[in-house]
């Protein structure tokens, strides 16, 4: 157990919580320092699937030009969280969401909101990069196709975007050529890419280098860090070392296991400036985990 | 252990690895390994020695006439050299037959067929797997009825495309009957087997086009059917391979014994099948007709393998790795 003192936001007693019901530990979690101008929050967000409750209860705001890292132990429902970000979950059969995510204050999930609208201004990258099968100029060319969005040129956009990825040099002889024959690195950097030239307000990545080489992640973290300009960027990770190198603030979820079924609900433990959560966690389960003893 | 010890040690496995003999040669694993060798051999001999026989009897109609002349076709010509050679003049009434009415008949069958079966099938398919919900009761039920219907015999929908015809009040034996009976043959083949293509296909590519803020329709459109092609390009040629040989379902919507080129247009033309004309010919009382036949058989099986190398070609040639 932490040699810390325990703080006020853990009983002393039950110190995992284990014994808490998932309200009570739900009401122990920290909230730190949040950013002063938002881009999303998730106002009392649960997700269900069919009866299965996945997330419950949280409650984040993430900033404009910041990178918000989202970690946490597998099962922990922070890769749910960031798919319903901008409603991919709702392409998961069974998949419900209770409580709102305001998007510059409106709730993504009011009943007039368009889905695909939502997209088109909260993009998206995948753990396993995804190009599509076409030339790597069509991949970036697609989503502008796609939305109807007005393009003087072309070329120039995807110039644009693959600069803004930091793939342009590598690819700009080749731009005809099948995305397939790109290295997994590049792929990524494709994705994202293709993701930028549709010029979106938030960029949502979900593990986005954990089927890359150290140098592929180095080359992504440093293009994040570049990007940060220009857009917000929420990011799911494994990998602590990541979040704690890339982001600005971080959330610490947690899983909890439900006493009769043993089915694992995600909620959140603790969310603080980056620097703050790592040096000095306000919470014991963040402790344990960010010093590798749990999870 | 001592080195002596571990010598003896060496010289027992030593013996009991090089005996001379192997437990996959013993006396039960080569009566199994004949048996399997046998039915191997009973499929493809007797498949074999049919081709052969058949090629054998017809050698001598493969000329250009097979494709060129009617049945039972009258060249004097050919006439006079067959009496020249001192044959039965029965045989001279029926100097030429060719197939020409069957062959134009059913290259004008595959393409209504194709042209109905396809857009059909793979549209029905593209609703089950892009659009309906998966667990659906609704989908269930269709699914167990589509492998069903792909088992439910030719004869069938022959005639329930007679009824059909019937009931529209169409004429009997014209090509658009015979092309509603084989589309209905082969869809729900074409459903499978597009179906089957567009589950191959990546719902990572699925998603990263919806979350660029495509809709369904258009991931489907631009993404999903373009790299399902090869897959449901090769289904439905199977398809239309199998319905290319049969006859029955023709035989139900009347098809036969037209003996002169299909007038234009072609769907609503009285047309043959070259199956049909085939079991026409092959019933013949006279020699030279069912040698016809035989050569008529070996150009069909040669049409069927062309189309069937015609898929493997195109899944080979498309074949993506994802």
């Amino acid at each position: 157990m932490s040699t810390e003192p325990a703080t006020a936001t853990t009983s002393s007693e039950e110190p995992m919580g284990l014994k808490l019901s998932i309200d009570e530990e739900a009401a122990h979690s920290t909230i730190g320092e949040v950013p002063a101008e938002s881009v999303m929050e998730t106002f009392h967000l649960n997700v269900f699937y069919n009866d299965f409750h996945a997330v419950h209860d949280v409650n984040l705001t993430f900033g404009r030009n910041e990178i918000t890292a989202l970690i946490g132990p597998s099962g922990c429902g922070k890769s749910t969280v960031l798919r319903c970000l901008n409603r991919m979950n709702d392409l998961v059969p069974g998949a419900r969401v209770e409580g709102e995510i305001n998007y510059h204050g409106q709730n993504i999930y009011g009943s007039k909101v368009d889905p695909i609208a939502v997209r088109q201004h909260i993009g998206m990258v995948f753990q396993k990069p995804n190009p599509f099968p076409k030339s790597i100029y069509d991949n970036i060319a697609y989503g502008p196709r796609v939305i109807g969005m007005k393009v003087d040129n072309m070329d120039d956009l995807v110039e644009e975007a693959l600069r803004g990825a930091a793939l342009w040099d590598e690819v700009k002889d080749k731009l005809k050529q099948s995305a397939y024959g790109l290295s997994g690195g590049q792929q990524q950097r494709l994705c994202i890419a293709r993701t930028i030239a549709t010029k979106p307000d938030v960029i949502l990545m979900d593990e986005p280098c954990s089927a890359l080489d150290p140098i592929a992640t180095a080359k992504i973290e440093d293009l994040m860090l570049e990007m940060r300009k220009d857009f917000t960027i929420i990011i799911v990770t494994h990998n602590m070392q990541q979040a704690a190198r890339v982001s600005d603030r971080t959330a610490f979820f947690t899983a909890k296991p439900d006493e009769t079924t043993g089915n694992r609900t995600g909620l959140l433990v603790e969310f603080d400036r980056t620097k703050q959560l790592f040096s000095n966690p306000a919470d014991e389960r963040t402790e344990a985990y960010i010093s590798g003893r749990f999870g | 252990m001592s080195t002596a010890a571990a010598a003896t040690a060496s010289a027992v496995t030593t013996s009991t690895l090089a005996t001379g003999k192997s437990q996959d040669r013993n006396l039960t694993s080569l009566v199994f390994l004949g048996a399997l060798w046998f039915s191997l051999f009973f499929g493809v001999v007797v498949l074999f020695a049919l081709i052969v026989d058949t090629a054998i009897s017809g050698a001598d109609r493969f000329d250009k006439e097979l494709f060129t002349q009617y049945t039972q076709s009258f060249d004097p010509e050919r006439a006079e050299a067959l009496a020249a050679t001192g044959r039965d003049p029965k045989d001279l009434s029926a100097a030429y037959t060719g197939f020409k009415s069957g062959i134009v008949g059913s290259v004008i069958l595959m393409i209504t067929t194709a042209l109905m079966a396809i857009p059909l099938g793979v549209a029905a398919a593209v609703y089950l797997e892009e659009f309906s919900s998966k667990t659906s009761r609704f989908s269930r039920i269709v699914e167990v009825n589509l492998q069903n219907l792909a088992a439910v015999p030719a004869v069938i929908y022959g005639m329930l495309a007679a009824s059909l015809m019937a009931a529209v009040g169409a004429e009997r034996g014209i090509a658009i009957g015979g092309a509603v009976a084989l589309s209905l043959l082969i869809l729900p083949v074409v459903i499978i087997t597009t179906r089957e293509a567009l589950r191959s296909v990546p719902d990572e590519i699925r998603q990263g086009s919806l979350a660029l803020g495509a809709t369904v329709w258009q991931t489907t459109w631009r993404q999903t059917l373009p790299s399902a092609v090869p897959g449901i390009a090769t289904g439905t040629i199977l398809g239309l391979s199998r319905a290319i040989g049969e006859a029955a379902p023709l035989v139900m919507i009347g098809f036969g014994a037209i003996n002169f080129a299909p007038e234009l247009p072609y769907i609503t033309s009285k047309i043959e099948a070259f199956p049909l004309e085939i079991y026409d010919a092959a019933q013949s009382s006279r020699e030279i007709v069912r040698q016809a036949a035989s050569a008529g058989i070996i150009v069909l099986l040669a049409m069927i393998l062309g189309m069937n190398a015609l898929a493997i070609i195109i899944r080979n040639k498309f074949q993506r790795s994802w």
